[in-house]
């Protein structure tokens, strides 16, 4: 039919849309299935945090961490309390270093867990989906034991952890890596990761370039599924991460290229074993003792100055500039939430030509974000 | 591990020796302070100089400081290359804030230029498009400076202060 009428369209996607993860907006205009440009909008869940934060002391500012990235709460909470210990000189006690150690990865697993069920759910598999929440449900319930909360923890403050971790609850985090690891990521494999649907819908897709994931700021396991071993638990181990033996995967491009859809979702799932590794040794070194400094947990006064302090949470890097005045209120606290530089690569990706429309939800899983840290 | 970082800033005092205003190696989390002239110079030295290599720039953001008249811009510097960093600090005045864009040296800062401008109002010379990001387009005032007042309604909605 040679005289068919065809011509671009302009899509909006978003801000409600089950693949954009959250209230994210993207307007593409595409020409039949093919993707030729995108342009990204945010700022529907924009809070200003960072004013919030100038107006309560340094304690209050802890809970407002917890909703930037909140599947992965515990990483905020670290990356803010080092931030303000590094600034006063504080040293934390040997055994809240190591419970901060064991329930950032333990939300780390979490947070992949999340990343691995929508992202099945994203190229249409349902089931996946429904075994990540079960095992997710486990550190939830884990973390109900420890203090109280699912989601928002507040658990690492300034100074140490909230409350003591109980020789039940470390049982509960042994038998927990006992039951995950090896048997149920071999279970994820089988179910997901070596689909031959799955692999067609994420190899060869999206393929995001080394240089290309630099530029953008592009940092966490985005970045290391095109190959770049960065990890700062490894390169600037602020916490005890140094004192513990963990690989770091990358992507090799096994089932295609390197960097592709495929390479980044299989990066999370070798990290989950990386992460109950850390988690085993963690257990087994676990010192008696405080696990707070209680004179920082009645309120904090750091002395004049700034400080620039970054961790690795489950998306990249989590960092936080803060500048003090000396009173009991920040000045000013930037926080660098590692989905806002993530997401801004998307519009290269998917203005290259070689984009179906179905491979934009591909892309946009593949670089697991979470609006609460794109907008603060 | 990389350089040092009171190495970092000899190397960029060298190249830049009248462009460094303040060379803060013994703080906390050392800096260095340059004349807002330079920045573009400065971003594209500091990228390609083989024994910096700051190829990843984590950060770009800005502190208000109204009594001292004074926008500070600060840029996170972070080298995947020698595992080093780097802040940069560039004072601009606080009644028109106008400073180079890095946009062409990193593609991070695109985005993130856009933020500085929408919540302290800093402009970026030759940013691309340099509109609000967080912020509605509509909206009025920069939120982080610190005389800001919170609008008393917004399209209608009343600002309710508990």
């Amino acid at each position: 039919m040679p005289d068919i009428k065809t011509e671009e369209m302009l899509l909006n996607m978003g801000p409600q849309h089950p693949s954009t993860h959250g209230v994210f907006r993207v307007v593409v205009r595409t020409d039949g299935e093919m993707v030729l440009e995108t342009e990204s909008h945010i700022g529907y869940l924009h809070r200003c945090f960072e004013k919030v934060a100038e107006n309560n002391n340094y304690l209050q500012v802890v809970p407002y961490t917890d909703r930037m990235d909140y599947l992965c709460a515990m990483a905020n909470n670290l990356g803010y309390a080092q931030t303000v210990e590094k600034l006063m000189q504080l040293q934390v006690p040997e055994r809240a270093e190591h419970i901060r150690v064991i329930v950032t990865e333990l939300n780390r697993i979490a947070s992949h867990l999340m990343a691995f069920g929508t992202y099945g759910m994203d190229i249409g598999a349902m089931t996946p989906f429904l075994y990540a929440f079960r095992d997710r449900e486990m550190i939830l319930k884990i973390f109900e034991k420890l203090c109280g909360q699912r989601l928002n923890y507040s658990y690492v403050r300034i100074g140490g952890v909230t409350f003591d971790i109980t020789d039940e609850i470390v049982a509960d985090i042994a038998r927990f890596c006992e039951y995950f690891e090896p048997s149920i990521i071999k279970e994820y494999n089988d179910l997901l990761s070596y689909n031959g649907i799955f692999i067609s819908r994420t190899a060869n897709v999206g393929v995001l370039p080394v240089e290309l994931a630099i530029s953008y700021g592009v940092t966490g396991p985005s970045l290391r599924g095109s190959g770049l071993k960065r990890d700062l638990r490894k390169d600037e181990p602020s916490s005890i991460y140094d004192r513990f033996e963990f690989d770091v995967p990358v992507g090799t491009g096994e089932m295609g290229t390197i960097g592709d859809c495929w390479d980044r979702y299989m990066v999370r799932i070798r990290e989950m074993t990386e992460s109950v590794k850390i988690i085993r040794q963690a257990l087994d070194a676990l010192p008696p003792g405080e696990f707070c400094d209680k004179k920082a947990f009645r309120g904090v006064k750091p002395p004049k100055g700034e400080v620039y302090h970054k961790v690795e949470g489950a998306r990249g890097e989590v960092g936080f500039y803060l500048v003090s005045d000396g009173t009991n209120k920040p000045y000013r606290v930037k926080a660098r939430g590692p989905s806002f530089s993530n997401i801004s690569v998307l519009d290269a990706l998917t203005s290259r030509g070689d984009c179906m429309v179905a491979d934009m939800v591909a892309i946009i899983g593949s670089l697991d974000i979470v609006m609460g840290e794109v907008d603060r | 591990m990389g350089l040092e970082r009171a190495e970092i800033h000899e190397i960029v005092k060298t190249k830049f020796p009248d462009a460094v205003l303040e060379d803060a190696a013994e703080a906390v989390d050392p800096y260095i302070v340059v004349r807002p002239e330079v920045v573009e110079d400065l971003a594209f030295f500091v990228r390609d100089e083989p024994r910096l290599r700051f190829d990843l720039l984590s950060a770009i953001t800005g502190v208000d400081y109204p009594d001292k008249k004074v926008i500070e811009v600060i840029y996170c510097l972070d080298s995947t290359v020698h595992k080093h960093w780097l802040i940069v600090k560039v004072p601009l005045p606080r009644d028109n804030p106008r400073v180079a864009s890095v946009e062409k040296v990193w593609k991070t800062a695109d985005w993130h230029e856009r933020e500085t401008f929408d919540l302290l109002g800093v402009t970026f010379e030759g940013h691309h498009n340099l509109v609000r990001i967080l912020c509605a387009e509509d909206w009025e005032g920069h939120p982080l400076r610190r005389d800001y007042v919170m609008p008393e309604s917004y399209r209608g909605i009343k600002n309710v202060v508990y």
